[in-house]
């Protein structure tokens, strides 16, 4: 038992997470109230070149063939070797398609407490603490990160990705762990995603629709304004789910992430799911008829007029300034 | 119930079991009477992109073989207009009957569009089919003076019951017409009230969606809630709530005498008279809403009331009264937009914003909750139709009133 | 192929959240619960595989206020065994812990080959019930999924990563899958049907044993956000808003 706090590092095809930095930030406050040390924990396949910005005290690497690509229960496995070794006083993922399962499994099988949706830790009175977002950004929660070891699963929102990155390369300690693998799930293959469509995560204005939007109809009256604005149109994933934009489309934690100098989010309620992977946008001018609805603590510009009234003479009036 | 599963070509067992429960509904029998003249599929307008227009729809399964009309989403076309039903030598009962009950069918069957479907849950969940909360549906008349009254606040009998429906207490344009209908029937000292969050969907569309299980569903919840409260009738705003109450909550044992608002307001004609002070001067059309004109044979009231106001010039449209066109919401239309958009490239509510410029009107009248947010769409694309106003006749009546109050 | 589909009731975003005067729980007074939006989707996926392969598909529930109309709903739409445990609620206090503790022990008595469950719900708070299930009843667990084929004692999942890239994965069975999306929209079942099942078809009401809600932290206190940096509102109709926009734009360069 220590007082070491631990990041998982994601990463996927040589790329670490945005996420994995901001859990890094949040770590770092973590350790210091603590006083313990940061370590971050690679699991992988020759990936030691992944460590270099990684914003801890040092890393500990675990190489395996069977770590090459992600697999819950190879993680799982490796993890419960490490934490039941040595357990830190807390072991922080991203809620992401990775760790929130990891987690999950590493919970019910160690018997660990999970906290999950954390949205910022804190340390006052060298107590840990917690406040995690839930019902859609509508609710926060606030408590005690439990003792003596806690899983705890970190969604963007509070913490910059730059606070997690480190100056120097920190020490990399390769551990002699290997994951007892069951068999039970094999990584067989990426399917990457249907190509001939534009990258949205490469247009600088986006014009996102979602559930307000309402139908197939008026999507195509998104895709005049993005046209007439020289963008493109994305949406969230209800939309994405109705068939009415291609998977190639959808914003958030499932879809891509972008950072467009322009967001126009169109009767987009707010989901952190969704937030996740526009947050980084320059201007988000956000129209909901629910002036309660969370896109608005998020956007800089906003209006509760319906979306369907404002098409059509926003089109206009884009094309109007275009052509004056 | 017959099944609509489909396993052979010709399912004549499913093919009879329809033709057998189009004769239950009320004269279903008259279909054996079809003289294939087509005149419904003629007058339908979109009969033309129906893979099976009505007339055919009857060829099909006197072939036996009416499951083939299953298999075709067009029928999701059709707006429940009573336009076939009114047209017919024979006199078949062709909304009530065969396109309502073939509806029903496609529900069953589970093949429905998608927008359709967010509707039909969020009238299941919510009791309207915008999907708003509940207890936010006396929203509208927050801060009206004198205040609404809601039956279960004030807990005495009233007169009247208003029941103000999903879209003139949710929709935008809806809300401001039922705020000037407060001012008017306040101004008439009418003793009224709402249900407020109590009130459901009425379900007519619902039902003419062919959810008749969801129709029944609501209607026996407002019917519970009626009979908590004492009053003498009840008045609708929506001619679909109006068609419910009147012709379908009786079958489900909910009796109560009902009036549409223009009827309602018809009878005090002499008292608004006196108070009507303001004029308008504008060139007024008015659109006959399906539910009151056709499906009602309702087309005098709205137009005394219409009549009444000061200055106001009354025109008729090309299309009027029994010939009127609809607006595109009837059936479950409001919430079949994009598909038949797709499918048609068309809209109704244009082909009426272009007959109302035809006759030079100023200002489009409704008396439909549906029809304000579909014309007011429909004027900002048609061309030259930028200045055209669509008001509700309660929002006329309302202007009138408040311009009296001026000049006393 | 057997299936079983645990599902969970959270609160209705569309109503309005009251935090309740003891500050860590929701006010019920105007909660309104609904069923999982993944869970539907779950649901969707197992009616999918049950239509192309044969085989049962049962729906376990906690009970609470909506839970039977959840349930006929489900079995109008083909499920074949409706399983409500009775004794405890949604909305009682317990964690996904506890909740899947209550569904593993259903799940060990059904014995499925697949457990199809919603991959996370809006309020988890300690982890999403999928993993936690699958460790208690010892099965692998995938979360994420958005397509599922199988074939002779296994399946091959499709699982979403963030930007679009699904990673293909082989999943022994027995085994729990965390559904993302089904692939198709989940159906619409007429309410004549869910009133016919009402007549019908009968709930398994199984009381629920003594829950344990180890695994999960304790709240101290909810709020909600602070609303302070929100959007700046445009006045106006819809002229208006869009002139500001275009205003906006222009000052970007993008019009």
């Amino acid at each position: 038992m220590n007082q070491d706090i631990h990041v998982v590092v994601e990463h996927l095809r040589g790329q670490v997470a945005d996420i994995t930095y901001v859990a890094l930030a949040a770590a770092r406050g973590l350790a210091a109230g603590s006083g313990g040390s940061l370590a971050a924990v690679l699991l992988g396949h020759n990936d030691e070149g992944l460590a270099g910005d990684l914003g801890a005290d040092r890393v500990l690497y675990i190489d395996d063939p069977a770590l090459a690509d992600f697999n819950p229960e190879h993680y799982a496995g490796a993890l419960t070797e490490l934490i039941s070794a040595d357990p830190p006083r807390c072991v922080l993922f991203g809620d992401t398609s990775m760790g929130a399962e990891t987690a999950g499994i590493l919970s019910a099988r160690l018997d660990l407490p999970l906290v999950s949706r954390c949205r910022s830790v804190d340390t006052a009175n060298g107590a840990l603490s917690f406040v995690s977002q839930i019902c859609g950004g509508k609710i926060l929660v606030e408590g005690a990160l439990p003792e003596p070891v806690s899983l705890v699963t970190m969604v963007p929102g509070h913490y910059q990705p730059e606070e997690g990155r480190g100056a120097v390369a920190p020490e990399v300690i390769q551990t002699s762990i290997s994951p007892r693998v069951a068999g039970r799930v094999t990584f067989n293959a990426y399917l990457e995603p249907a190509v001939g469509d534009i990258d949205i995560s490469s247009v600088s204005v986006l014009v996102a629709v979602g559930r307000g939007i309402a139908n197939e109809d008026n999507v195509e009256m998104a895709e005049e304004l993005a046209e007439a604005l020289g963008g493109a149109v994305c949406g969230s994933r209800p939309v994405v789910d109705q068939g009415w934009l291609p998977t190639t489309r959808m914003v958030g934690k499932s879809g891509k992430r972008v950072k467009p100098d322009v967001y126009l989010a169109l009767g987009i309620s707010g989901a952190p799911e969704h937030v996740e992977g526009m947050s980084g946008s320059e201007l988000t001018i956000a129209v909901n008829t629910d002036v309660g609805a969370p896109i608005f603590d998020v956007a800089q510009y906003g209006s509760d007029v319906d979306l369907l009234d404002l098409l059509p003479v926003l089109i206009e009036q884009v094309q109007a300034a275009k052509e004056g | 119930m017959t099944t609509s599963t489909v396993d052979t070509p010709e399912d004549f067992e499913f093919n009879d079991a329809f033709r057998l429960s189009l004769e239950e509904v009320e004269q279903g029998r008259r279909i054996r009477a079809c003289l294939q003249c087509a005149a419904c599929s003629g007058i339908c307008p979109f009969g033309f992109l129906m893979d099976f227009p009505p007339h055919k729809m009857i060829s099909a399964m006197r072939a036996g073989m009416f499951e083939r009309v299953m298999g075709m989403d067009s029928l999701w076309l059709c707006v429940s207009c009573y336009a076939c039903a009114q047209v017919c030598p024979a006199q078949i009962p062709l909304t009530e009957g065969l396109m309502t009950r073939a509806k029903e069918e496609m529900v069953l069957a589970g093949n429905i569009p998608v927008e359709l479907q967010d509707a039909l849950e969020n009238s299941q969940r919510y009791g309207n089919a915008l999907g708003e909360p509940p207890r936010r549906r006396a929203d509208w008349a927050a801060g009206l003076e004198p205040a609404v009254p809601i039956l279960g606040k004030i807990k005495r009998s009233v007169d009247v019951l208003w029941f103000v429906g999903d879209y003139a207490s949710f929709h935008p344009r809806g809300r401001q017409a039922s705020q000037a209908l407060a001012t008017v029937l306040n101004r008439l000292g009418v003793d009224y009230g709402i249900l407020g969050p109590e009130e459901n969907s009425d379900g007519d569309s619902q039902r003419l969606a062919g959810e008749r299980g969801l129709f029944e569903m609501l209607a026996e919840k407002n019917g519970r809630v009626f009979e908590k409260y004492e009053f003498q009738e009840i008045l609708t705003t929506d001619p679909h709530a109006f068609n419910a109450l009147k012709n379908e909550y009786p079958a489900l044992g909910i009796s109560y005498p009902v009036r549409h608002y223009s009827q309602f307001l018809a009878t005090h004609l002499e008292q608004l008279q006196t108070m009507l002070g303001g004029a308008i001067s504008a060139r007024v059309a008015f659109h006959d809403p399906c539910y009151l004109g056709r499906a009602n044979g309702i087309y005098d009231e709205p137009r005394q009331l219409l009549a009444a106001v000061p200055g106001l010039e009354l025109v008729e449209m090309l299309h009027t009264r029994e010939t009127s066109i609809c607006c595109g919401g009837g059936g479950g239309g409001m919430w079949l937009d994009g598909f038949r958009w797709e499918k048609a490239r068309f809209r109704l509510s244009e082909v009426r914003v272009q007959e109302a410029l035809a006759v030079g009107a100023d200002i489009l009248a409704v008396t439909c909750p549906y029809e304000m947010p579909r014309f007011e769409d429909a004027a900002k694309t048609v061309e030259g139709a930028e200045h055209l106003v669509v008001k509700d006749i309660a929002e006329l009546l309302a202007d009138a009133l408040v311009e009296a109050e001026v000049s006393s | 192929m057997n299936i079983v589909v645990p599902v969970k009731l959270v609160p209705d975003l569309v109503e309005d959240l009251e935090i309740d005067e003891s500050g860590i729980t929701l006010d019920t007074s105007w909660l309104r619960l609904i069923l999982n939006e993944v869970d539907e989707h779950a649901l969707e996926q197992a009616l999918l595989l049950k239509e192309a392969h044969g085989g049962t598909a049962s729906v376990i529930s906690l009970d609470g206020e909506g839970v039977d109309d959840v349930l006929f709903s489900s079995a109008a739409k083909g499920v074949d065994h409706l399983i409500k445990l009775t004794g405890l609620e949604f909305g009682d206090d317990l964690n996904n812990h506890a909740v899947a503790r209550l569904y593993g022990a259903i799940v060990e008595r059904l014995e499925p080959e697949l457990v199809l469950i919603g991959v996370q719900a809006h309020n988890d708070l300690d982890g999403s019930l999928g993993p936690l299930l699958a460790e208690y009843v010892g099965m692998p667990y995938v979360g994420y999924v958005s397509g599922i084929t199988v074939t002779d004692g296994k399946c091959r999942v499709l699982k979403e990563y963030p930007g679009g890239l699904i990673a293909e994965m082989d999943v022994v069975l027995p085994a729990v899958l965390g559904v993302q999306a089904a692939e198709a929209p989940p159906r619409y079942v007429a309410i004549s049907r869910i009133r016919q099942a009402m007549k019908t078809v009968s709930l398994d009401e199984q009381a629920a044993a003594d829950p344990d809600s180890g695994g999960g932290p304790t709240i101290d206190s909810m709020f909600k956000p602070e609303t302070g940096e929100r959007a700046t509102m445009i006045a106006g109709d819809e002229e208006e808003v869009a002139a500001k926009i275009v205003d906006l734009l222009g000052e970007l360069g993008k019009v």
